[in-house]
């Protein structure tokens, strides 16, 4: 086969929605750009931790304390799933982590916020989580097979997390008014950078082209974004919480909220390394990484020991 | 001197319940055997308990190409006598097993 008609078949398979899987033959830019957005993704799930890690040992209660343990060794478990995937395309575990640890490369903008309060645990909850939800619902139908599975296993797992976070700021709502103001504070802080996630709207690149044509994403940032506002502002609204958002319209008849504008620089002054955690962030990784060499290479030289042991 | 690395890769299977198979469920890293099972466990296996995990290094999994799917695959396709519909019965005879 030539590559040309290699390509064709490639095509045709995306379009009849098989799925493409490890083994398949593949454009090298399809492989390339999975490994790009899959590490993204998995190093985004492993710096998730770090903020919510932060209120671990100060949870109001016992509860709350236990539910966010299970919460964030979800988040770890997510990562791996995810670095599972992209190991599938030839990408290694070391190369993967060194590209986060030297800042090669990123990883969701919204974990460089800090988490002042208890109500930004509720907010990463309701908010982070529900959007990234939202994306990895829509990334079940993306082409790739492995990357669809670990989404269809972390979208099972998501959905308390999502519901968490609400429930804590439902509570403070129903608390003092000290309390409810926490939970709007968080509100305030949290809304711009939850939309951002989904990124700036996609422009007419190649990298967009191919991204939809081959399937790599299944819908365009804008359009997720715009399904999680409408579903997150009766939310707020139903506790009485207000989106700090002046230009927020209701349109029944489209059921659809139309929003204000996004401060695009402020999301890549973050991305690029400026905002307020990206360094604390990064450090902890890098620290978490070289604290656990020993344990390595320990666990290594007893796998070697006991091998010559069973041999002899 | 001993290299950092991740160690090596395992494919895990999960059973999850009797009377169903062992599915492929994705990888762990780990440095021996039961590294590996409780790494499996841990990652795949927080939820839903499960009755038998499998772990196999994955350079010992062997594997068919696509690109040979055709040639390799062909024999199942060109015996139609492999199939019950292929032979006639004669009419008001029965021989399903009900």
């Amino acid at each position: 086969m030539t590559e040309e008609q290699r390509l064709e078949e490639f095509q045709r398979k995306i379009d009849s929605g098989e799925k493409i899987e490890p083994k398949d033959w593949m454009p090298e830019s399809y492989r390339k750009n999975l490994i790009r957005m899959i590490s993204q993704h998995a190093h985004s799930e492993i710096v998730g931790m770090l903020p919510e890690g932060n209120w671990i040992t100060r949870a109001p209660s016992l509860r709350r304390k236990l539910i966010l343990l299970a919460k964030i060794q979800d988040e770890a478990g997510h990562g791996l799933y995810l670095y599972s995937a992209a190991e599938t395309l030839g990408a290694s575990r070391e190369e993967l982590l060194e590209n986060l640890h030297t800042g090669k490369a990123k990883y969701s903008s919204i974990f460089n916020y800090p988490t002042l309060t208890w109500a930004d645990i509720g907010a990463i909850g309701w908010l982070v989580d529900g959007a990234a939800m939202v994306n990895q619902v829509s990334l079940i139908k993306t082409s790739y097979g492995p990357y669809s599975r670990a989404m269809v296993r972390i979208c099972k797992e998501e959905a308390f997390h999502n519901r968490q976070g609400y429930e804590i700021i439902a509570e403070l709502c129903n608390g003092t008014p000290e309390q409810k103001q926490m939970a709007q504070d968080a509100l305030d802080r949290w809304w711009w950078p939850a939309i951002q996630m989904f990124g700036p709207e996609d422009t007419k690149s190649t990298h967009f082209e191919e991204s939809m044509k081959w399937k790599i994403k299944a819908e365009s940032n804008e359009s997720l974004r715009q399904k999680f506002i409408n579903m997150t502002v009766p939310q707020a609204e139903a506790r009485g919480l207000k989106i700090p958002d002046p230009n927020l319209v209701f349109y029944p008849e489209t059921k659809t909220y139309t929003y204000g504008e996004v401060d695009w620089n402020e999301f890549f002054n973050v991305i690029q390394g400026n905002g307020p955690m990206n360094k604390q962030r990064v450090r902890a990784r890098k620290k978490a990484h070289d604290d656990g060499k020993w344990v390595r290479e320990a666990a290594t030289a007893y796998a070697k020991k006991k091998s010559k042991q069973s041999a002899a | 001197m001993i290299n950092d690395t991740q160690w090596n890769l395992w494919e895990v299977f999960v059973q999850l319940k009797t009377g169903k198979p062992h599915e492929h469920v994705g990888s762990v890293h780990a440095s021996d055997k039961e590294m590996a099972l409780q790494n499996a466990r841990d990652v795949y296996a927080r939820r839903d308990k499960p009755v038998s995990i499998w772990v196999v290094p994955s350079d010992n999994i062997v594997a068919t190409i696509p690109q040979d799917n055709e040639a390799f695959f062909d024999p199942a396709d060109d015996k139609v006598y492999r199939h019950p519909l292929f032979y006639k019965i004669p009419k008001g005879v029965s021989v399903d097993i009900h």
